[in-house]
């Protein structure tokens, strides 16, 4: 509770520090802000608190929201230049990542579904802004109306899904429900069809296949750094909303939705990457990527064990970690040459050894090379649905990953072994830190898994 | 409100079901044909309609108040998304002149 208080109230000082003209001091407000709510994340460790019966801050919503919060601070350290060049009000662009951060820690820690899509509107009515923040600029305009629309008919089924499960069980508490589940003899017909309405409204926010056909756009039309933000935080959170809901009171229908889930891992496994194959651009690369690990997350639900929450908990922090860095040196690349297709990386490593070298980790993280953090989320991914001999669907899975391998070493092999332009990036240094902080997250937790293992 | 209760009681539930699954599934109809940006938009909200009709009706059959109060938060959040939804079309319309969405196609789908 403490967490949503402090970030909003950043939220509103930072708008009236942006009133006031006060520019300087917003990035230092928001800093300052989102690390104490960090500091309230820590102190909750175990306390495992119910706020009114409508939010739980146990160790699973405490682990993602701190997750949430240092990825929201990495990309806050990376608007230096990015904001001012373009705008004069950039109270408000921090502000409004601040209210989404504030709607994601209500979607991580949510016990009442009515909590699940009021966070999930915070979150979704300022990314819509966000997303179209550059009023001139038609690529944005059309990735925001395009995201709007979605995001509005996909809350729709979202809301027809919960009101069936309400229908059938009388209430909209998650202990509630599993109960209903549980204890009842026979559950009614509607809850049937609400627990699959449910599964694509969430589906549709996540952005896996058959309902991703808005990502790309989206990623690519929306200002580079609020696409870090919608591809990791926002991704992370989505991912903890629906393990709360399917791995938490939905677990006693397990055989019934396992079914429906297999086809949606493997057609966004399976699209996700194939098309990432064929992108000139890296930004719209990135987004395909994207999709294909919401495959590799989705992955925890197919077998459930008590391993599965912190599974998706590892997986979400390298991908998170890794993306962040991939963004961050595409804004600089793109700062210099204006483009963002593969070929602008050319010959990246000669002039700027560290930023390659920061890069390539990410990639080799995303693709999941051992000694990385992606190894790790990968591995134990597939061990958890090994245990239960789904081994086609692991065969499948091995199959898309190497299939990943060819498209994370395209950037790889453009940046040290071809011959371009010979940049030199002027790299900020707030640039420099946040590049260190995600390398060193990813190569500890590739390293030392154990740190983050038994967390939840 | 007492009489209206037990008359709206009195129609079986069954019926508010498939009232509301047909006008949801209008709206769904509506968002997947339609090329104006407006008309997707009131879809839209027909389908949020729906699902408050049939929360009222499940709230009052089994006298549970907390139905209706989620009611209030559908309501209060749809007006919400229209006030961004509008801004984001109007934006739209002083770039392109148009809000038909086969005007967006400069990203590829």
């Amino acid at each position: 509770m403490n967490i949503i208080i402090t970030i909003s109230i950043t939220a509103f000082i930072v708008l009236y520090a942006g009133l006031f003209k006060a520019n300087k001091a917003l990035l230092p407000l928001t800093v300052v802000g989102l690390l104490t709510a960090l500091g309230f994340t820590l102190a909750a460790w175990n306390g495992n608190a119910v706020h009114f019966g409508m939010m739980q801050t146990d160790n699973f919503a405490l682990a993602f929201s701190g997750v949430c919060i240092i990825g929201t601070l990495l990309i806050f350290l990376l608007t230096q230049n990015y904001f001012h060049a373009k705008s004069d009000n950039i109270a408000e662009y921090y502000t409004l990542i601040l209210f989404a951060l504030a709607g994601m820690i209500m979607m991580v820690s949510y016990k009442n579904m009515a909590m699940l899509f009021v966070g999930l509107e915070i979150m979704s009515v300022s990314l819509y802004i966000l997303a179209g923040i550059r009023k001139r600029d038609f690529a944005s305009n059309e990735a925001s109306l395009k995201y709007f629309l979605m995001g509005a008919f996909s809350t729709g089924f979202l809301l027809f899904g919960i009101t069936l499960i309400y229908g059938a069980t009388g209430s909209f508490d998650l202990d509630k429900i599993q109960d209903y589940l549980i204890d009842s003899k026979s559950i009614s017909p509607i809850f049937y069809p609400g627990v699959i309405l449910m599964m694509i409204g969430l589906c549709f926010k996540v952005g896996a296949a058959p309902f991703h056909f808005w990502t790309p756009d989206v990623y690519e039309g929306s200002p580079t750094l609020i696409t870090t933000f919608m591809s990791t935080v926002v991704k992370t959170a989505g991912f903890a909303a629906f393990l709360r809901l399917f791995a938490g009171a939905f677990a006693p229908l397990h055989d019934f939705y396992a079914v429906p889930l297999m086809v949606i891992v493997c057609l966004t496994l399976f699209i996700g990457n194939v098309t990432a194959l064929f992108q000139k651009n890296f930004k719209r690369m990135l987004a395909y990527s994207s999709i294909s690990h919401a495959g590799y997350m989705l992955f925890s639900l197919i077998v459930l064990t008590k391993n599965s929450e912190n599974n998706v908990l590892v997986y979400a922090a390298a991908y998170t970690f890794a993306s962040i860095i991939a963004f961050a040196v595409l804004i600089l690349v793109k700062q210099k040459t204006g483009s963002d297709s593969f070929e602008s990386f050319n010959g990246l490593g000669k002039k700027n050894p560290l930023i390659a070298i920061s890069l390539t980790i990410a990639m080799l993280s995303l693709a999941g090379i051992p000694l990385t953090a992606g190894f790790i989320g990968k591995y134990l991914m597939f061990l958890n649905v090994m245990g239960d001999y789904h081994m086609i669907l692991v065969a499948f899975a091995i199959l898309n990953a190497l299939i990943g391998f060819y498209y994370y070493f395209k950037v790889i092999v453009a940046m040290w072994f071809k011959d371009g332009a010979e940049i030199e990036l002027s790299t900020p240094a707030q640039y420099k830190v946040v590049l260190l902080v995600s390398v060193a997250i990813t190569l500890i937790l590739g390293i030392y898994p154990a740190i983050i293992l038994n967390l939840i | 409100m007492e009489n209206l209760t037990t008359q709206m009681a009195g129609v079986p539930l069954n019926h508010y079901i498939y009232l509301c699954a047909i006008i949801f599934t209008i709206g769904v109809i509506g968002v997947l044909t339609r090329r104006n940006a407006i008309v997707i938009f009131m879809s839209v909200e027909l389908m949020l309609n729906a699902v408050n009709l049939l929360l009222t009706a499940f709230s009052v059959h089994s006298n549970d108040p907390s139905g209706q109060v989620f009611v209030f938060f559908i309501m209060a959040l749809a007006a919400a998304e229209v006030a961004v939804g509008l801004a984001i079309i109007v934006m739209v319309y002083r770039n392109t002149k148009s809000i038909d969405i086969n005007v967006l196609n400069r990203l590829k789908w």
